[in-house]
């Protein structure tokens, strides 16, 4: 009881550090460059800036674009999470720069900023996301019904069916996931856990008729199969979707169909 | 708001011989590769239940090996003295009942093919190029399918008697 009032106490009597004067720390980022027109491999650059340790690693990019070297290329679009553009690997670890403050990964330290894994890099870090949207278009990512169910009116769903997939419908489609996944990084040809996370949302969506469709897709080689349950792409995911679980959960569909 | 640049690019990554440990600034993680991208040419895999009956084959054998394998060890190594008492004529005494050759022949059987699966994984996770891949399950198919024969001969075709 008397802990508060003395952290109180003690937080009134001294100001806290960052606001005393300036609130800009010195940070260094340094970032993974590569220009296939310059060299054909990629190099680590330093950059050094004045940040705000409650900016995000974003706004650190934004700042040596606009204001130091504006051939540093990267993708983002929306900036607050949701369009999924600016996934990379940051201090070794897949995240949205967006979403990433510069205080929670040790700003004393250099941070190292890399294109995504397993992807082909294009320019500095911006990859070829297309095989991911391959394994995407090709678990058919759509409302699939019958012609009995004329698109005419509302199709009702109880509150429980919709729980059902609640979870795999929060995917942004961000590439975190699939690119931490080291079956992915060593052959492509694996679906990924991104391509079943949107699988599993219309496969358990009781509106949906081509679940044993999808499951087939998902039931071949390249499939559900490969995975090794490793939980990289569970850690990865910005949208905290138990993305291993879905896996395990098409793989239960899969046996209990079958069986 | 200073923007000054240190432009010193610490060279390439690769080949720096660090590999083990934490990645961080002085340890980068290492480069990988683009995988394969899916073109016209890459062949339609097979749909069927295959991959489906192995990983359900490795987990159902897996209980099962957890049963046969502890037994094995607890009677050939802790029980009756220990190992010191395994020899022909043990071997012998043991093989001339049906319920452990059932139980040797299950173990043989399992182990054999639960490795050889695993491995069969393993290759297709790791081994990039067509030709190495052919190789080593080759080696790895020969190898399993000799050793379950040999022992299965040995198991049903062995003679107490033997000088």
């Amino acid at each position: 009881m008397a802990t508060p009032t003395l952290d109180k106490a003690d937080a009134a009597g001294t100001p806290e550090p960052g606001f005393a004067d300036s609130p800009y720390i010195t940070v260094t980022l340094r970032v993974r460059r590569f220009n296939p027109e310059v060299a054909a491999e990629a190099t680590w650059q330093d950059f050094q800036l004045e940040m705000d340790p409650k900016e995000r690693v974003l706004d650190a990019l934004h700042k040596i674009k606009w204001d130091v070297d504006g051939s540093l290329t990267f993708r983002r679009s929306c900036a607050h999470g949701i369009c999924g553009s600016d996934a990379m690997r940051i201090n070794g670890k897949n995240r949205l720069a967006c979403k990433t403050l510069i205080k929670d990964i040790n700003p004393e330290k250099p941070i190292t900023v890399e294109p995504i894994k397993g992807l082909t890099v294009l320019k500095d870090l911006v990859v070829d996301m297309e095989p991911f949207f391959q394994a995407y278009r090709d678990v058919m990512p759509f409302l699939i019904t019958k012609d009995t169910n004329e698109p005419t009116r509302e199709r009702l769903q109880s509150a429980e069916d919709r729980e059902r997939f609640d979870d795999t419908t929060k995917c942004i489609l961000c590439a975190a996931c699939t690119s931490s996944c080291p079956v992915f990084w060593n052959d492509g040809q694996y679906f990924g856990p991104a391509a079943i996370v949107n699988a599993h949302r219309f496969i358990f969506d009781s509106r949906d008729e081509a679940g044993e469709q999808r499951l087939e897709i998902l039931n071949d080689k390249d499939g559900v199969w490969r995975c090794r349950t490793t939980f990289n792409c569970t850690d990865a995911c910005p949208r905290g979707i138990e993305v291993t679980k879905a896996i395990q959960e098409v793989k239960r569909a899969l046996i209990t169909r079958r069986l | 708001m200073s923007t000054e640049t240190t432009a010193t690019g610490i060279g390439p990554v690769e080949g720096s011989g660090a590999h083990e440990g934490s990645y961080g600034v002085d340890n980068p993680a290492p480069f990988i590769e683009p995988p394969r991208k899916r073109t016209k040419k890459t062949p339609r895999s097979t749909r069927g239940n295959f991959e489906m009956y192995g990983w359900l084959f490795m987990r159902l054998s897996g209980i099962v090996l957890v049963v046969l394998v502890l037994g094995h060890l607890l009677i050939q190594l802790v029980l009756d003295g220990g190992v010191s008492k395994v020899g022909f004529a043990f071997v012998a005494g043991r093989w001339a009942s049906p319920w452990w050759q059932v139980w040797d022949l299950a173990m043989l059987w399992l182990a054999m093919l639960h490795g050889a699966n695993g491995l069969r994984t393993i290759i297709n996770d790791y081994a990039e190029s067509v030709k190495s891949r052919l190789w080593l399950k080759g080696l790895l198919y020969t190898a399993t399918v000799w050793t379950i024969v040999l022992g299965t001969l040995v198991i049903f075709t062995f003679d107490p008697n033997i000088r």
